[in-house]
Formats: C-alpha cells, structure tokens, sequence
C-alpha cells in the first residue's frame, strides 16, 4: 500500500512501447520514411497527454524525464524568462521536495520566494495567497493535491488569482494527475507537471503542459527538439508509454476513483473507531481517492513500518527515521505537527493493486501492531497500554 | 521484531532515560542491583526498529555483570552486538549504551543518599 513510491508499468503500457525498442526505431528528426513512425507516435502521445489534462492542443504538451524535470523546467523557465517583468515567486510549505529545492536555489540566483502557509487540514488560504502578492511577483506554484496527506487545493481559485494579476500560474500534478479529473483551460493553469510512474507508465518519463502564449526559456541547451525546451534525442518508447499510460487513466479516472475512495474510507473510519488516539492527517474530505495518512500517538512511524513489512504489509511513513535528513516530513510539520507526532504518521497509498481484502487485513494486524509498540513506549499513558 | 526484557521494573534501584521524542528516540532502562551485579535490566522504548533494537541488545549484553563490567559497554559494543547498524543510525538510534550508563549513575546517586 505505498503506490506513490512504485507503481507497476500497467501490462497494456509495456506492450504499446516494445515494438518502439526493436522495430520502430526511427528517430522523429530524420527526414526519411523511416522516421515516420516515431513522429506520428510523438504526436499520438502528446494527443493522450493533453486529453487527461484537458488541454486544447497536444502540441501544449511537452516531455521530460519525469516530475522533478518537469517542476525544473516550469519553475526555472519561468523564472529566468521573466526576469525582467520582477524576481518574486509564491509558492507554499508543503510542496513536493524537488519544488522546494528549486526555490531555494531560485533565491540563491537573487529571487524572492514567499512559502505559503497552510491550515492544519494542509489547504492553502487563497486569501493570504493573494495578499502575498506584489508588483514584482512572476509566478506561482501551487501543487493540485499532496502526495503525502492527500489534500487538494482550491486550484480554480487560486488560478483566477494568479490570472487577474498576470502572473504565469505553475500546478505541480504529480500526485494528482490520473487519479482525479484536471483540466488546464477551466482551472487557469499556464504550466502544469506530470510524472508517468504515477499513472502506471514508465519510470523516467514526465510531462509538461505548457499554455500556449506561456513564455519559458530552456534549462539545457542541445538540438532544439521538443520546441526547444527540451533538446535531446526523444525517448521515443518511454513517450509511447506515458502516453498509453494516460489513455488508460482517463478511461479509468471515474470507476478507479470511486474505487479507491470507497477502500480509503474504508481504511480509515475503522482504523479510527478501533484504535485510540489514531488521527487522520489531510483533508477529511477534500483528498485524493486513495490517499489515507494516519498518525498513532506514542509511538514511531518507522518501527511501525517494521512491525507491518513483516506481516507482508508496505506502507510509507512521515517519519525522520525514513528520510535522508533525519528531520520528520516538512509537509507535516507545516500542517502543525508537533515533531514526535510527525514521527508517528504513516502513509497509505492504495492503487491497481489493491482490493477490499488488502484494506481488511490491514484492519486485523494493525490495531495488534500498534499495541505492541506501544506498550514498549515510555510515552504511553497508562490509560491505554 | 522480537525485542527482548521490554518493560518497566517498578521497584528498579536505577532508572536512565535518554534522547528526546522531537528527534524521534527515546530510551528508558530500568535496572536492579544485587551484590553489585545488574540482576535486572529492561527497557522501554520509543523509536524507529533500530532503537527498539538497540534497547533489547543492551538489556542481553548487561545482564548478569558487574557494575564496573556494565559500565565499560559503549556504544560500538551495542552495535557490533547487532552485526552493525547503518551508518544513518549510529548517531540518533544508538543511545542504548547512554541509557544505561544513565541508570547505573542514577542507582550510585541513589546509594549515596542513603549513607
């Protein structure tokens, strides 16, 4: 149940790519016949891509790497492009850590970042947001939904803001994009990143939507492909992947969607009702469909993670023990975490994989699990051991 | 995960707590002394797997010795005990050692108040 840290290619995606690794080798740039395969499936891609995110035209859709590539592009390119017009940017506290990264290299580079808070539920203040603004402010990036707590953002709203103000509006959809309908035009979004892992596509493969009349400028110089913002090559059966991949998720997005909810709710009303002092960190209702994260006083997230691996059960974990930098999720720690509760969180993401019998065991091993754990802890009230 | 001696000693001659729950780990073991030797020790912990584990280790290796053998365990003893631990957490989960030594300092303290 950690869908956001691996998912399997989807069976149909592996085999839409693999004649595009042995037969249909061509390279979209030749001029000969040979080429042309691989063009019209470029151009197939870019069709599927944009038909998830409601785009008008595929050629608004570019590819990268990946999230991250795309959250580079996006936020650098629309930085250093617009340079001249101010160098202040908003985003907000709880954004995918490659999104925050940038933005503290951005303002190492002279720019003014400005990181929104949020209220403890994880949603942004539209209002705050827009008062955050000033005569120099380029750009905000604002992610659809958190990966980790699940919540998703007003972005039509926020959009309009950024819109009415002139400002080139980045989403960060990684989380978001396959899982709930997105679309570009209605919801006032000019830049919008997309990671193929998450929609059951290839590893290595992301996407980028970028409105027609957004100005951007390249990160990497090379051949000009991709209208010049991403030279290099095209990985032609990775497009091919991501693009079969987005077909299925649209054609899935509605019945996969409620699915899940129904799992996710599932999951968390009887982990609630059975387990004392469990919380559910996000959203209640306003979340991802298969997003559950819940936090268990006392004890360690880690430890927990442990405890459940080895009943054959995967979950992800807001825990410092789980990270590269011994600190406790910042996504968390922004919704106002105290650090031994963020410690305490772990993070179920259900997909394709999982059924209502996977949910149910949970629910019979965990509450033991918890138990255990607790009754090691020296922070557990004796009320509950 | 079957940690060893987990619990409190309510009558425990020492007790030594150690680490902070904000970073994630904390440790308490508890000890009991007869003729000079550690006859108890348990533990309770709050942590990631390798602090639980390190707790159990300390409680094995400290068992049964004497004072001045116990307080001669460090922290590379512990981890050694455990085939090693990565090297992430060396620093955060290996508090074990700390927390015994703790406990013996507190059972001394104590002895000395009663003379």
């Amino acid at each position: 149940m950690d869908h956001a840290a691996g998912m399997p290619i989807n069976p149909r995606v592996f085999e839409a790519m693999k004649p595009y690794f042995t037969q249909n080798y061509g390279n979209p740039s030749s001029s000969h016949s040979f080429a042309a395969s691989a063009k019209n499936a470029l151009m197939e891609s870019r069709k599927k891509v944009a038909q998830l995110i409601g785009a008008e035209k595929p050629e608004e859709v570019i590819f990268t790497s990946g999230g991250t590539e795309s959250n580079n592009l996006a936020l650098k390119g629309a930085a250093y492009r617009n340079k001249k017009k101010g160098n202040h940017i908003i985003t907000t506290t709880i954004e995918h850590i490659s999104t925050i990264n940038i933005c503290k290299h951005l303002q190492k580079q002279g720019f003014e970042v400005t990181y929104m808070p949020v209220d403890k539920q994880g949603m942004v203040y539209p209002q705050k947001l827009e008062d955050a603004i000033t005569d120099k402010t380029i750009l905000i990036s604002v992610m659809y939904a958190n990966g980790e707590i699940g919540t998703i953002q007003p972005i039509k709203k926020i959009g309009k803001i950024a819109h009415e103000n002139q400002i080139h509006f980045h989403v960060d959809a990684v989380a978001a994009a396959g899982k709930i309908p997105i679309n570009v035009v209605e919801e006032n979004i000019d830049l919008l990143s997309i990671s193929s892992n998450d929609i059951y596509g290839p590893k290595g493969m992301g996407a980028l939507y970028i409105k027609k009349g957004t100005r951007i400028q390249p990160v990497s110089q090379g051949g000009g492909q991709e209208k010049g913002l991403r030279s290099g090559t095209e990985n032609i059966p990775g497009i091919v992947g991501i693009g079969k991949a987005a077909e299925i998720a649209q054609e899935e997005i509605i019945a996969e969607g409620k699915r899940l909810s129904q799992l996710r709710d599932k999951l968390v009303k009887n982990v609630l009702n059975t387990i004392e002092r469990s919380h559910l960190n996000g959203h209640p209702t306003k979340r991802l469909p298969n997003n559950a994260n819940l936090r268990f006083s006392y004890i360690e997230g880690e430890a927990l993670i442990l405890g459940l691996d080895m009943l054959g059960i995967q979950v992800s974990s807001g825990s410092a023990c789980t990270s590269k930098t011994l600190e406790p999720s910042h996504v968390l720690l922004a919704i106002g975490l105290a650090h031994e509760d963020a410690h305490g969180s772990l993070v179920f993401t259900m997909g394709k994989q999982n059924s209502e019998e996977d949910v149910d065991y949970v629910l019979e091993v965990l509450p033991s699990v918890v138990k255990r754990l607790r009754a090691m802890s020296p922070l557990t009230p004796k009320e509950i051991r | 995960m079957n940690p060893r001696n987990v619990g409190e000693i309510p009558d425990a001659d020492g007790v030594g707590t150690v680490g902070n729950p904000v970073c994630g780990d904390l440790m308490s073991v508890y000890i009991k002394v007869k003729d000079n030797k550690l006859a108890e020790v348990k533990f309770k912990t709050f942590g990631c797997g390798a602090a639980i584990a390190t707790s159990s280790m300390i409680t094995e290796l400290a068992t049964g010795k004497t004072i001045e053998e116990a307080l001669k365990i460090t922290r590379g003893h512990v981890a050694d005990s455990l085939d090693g631990l990565p090297p992430i957490k060396m620093h955060c989960s290996n508090l074990a050692a700390d927390a015994l030594h703790a406990a013996i300092k507190d059972f001394q303290k104590k002895k000395e108040a009663k003379k």
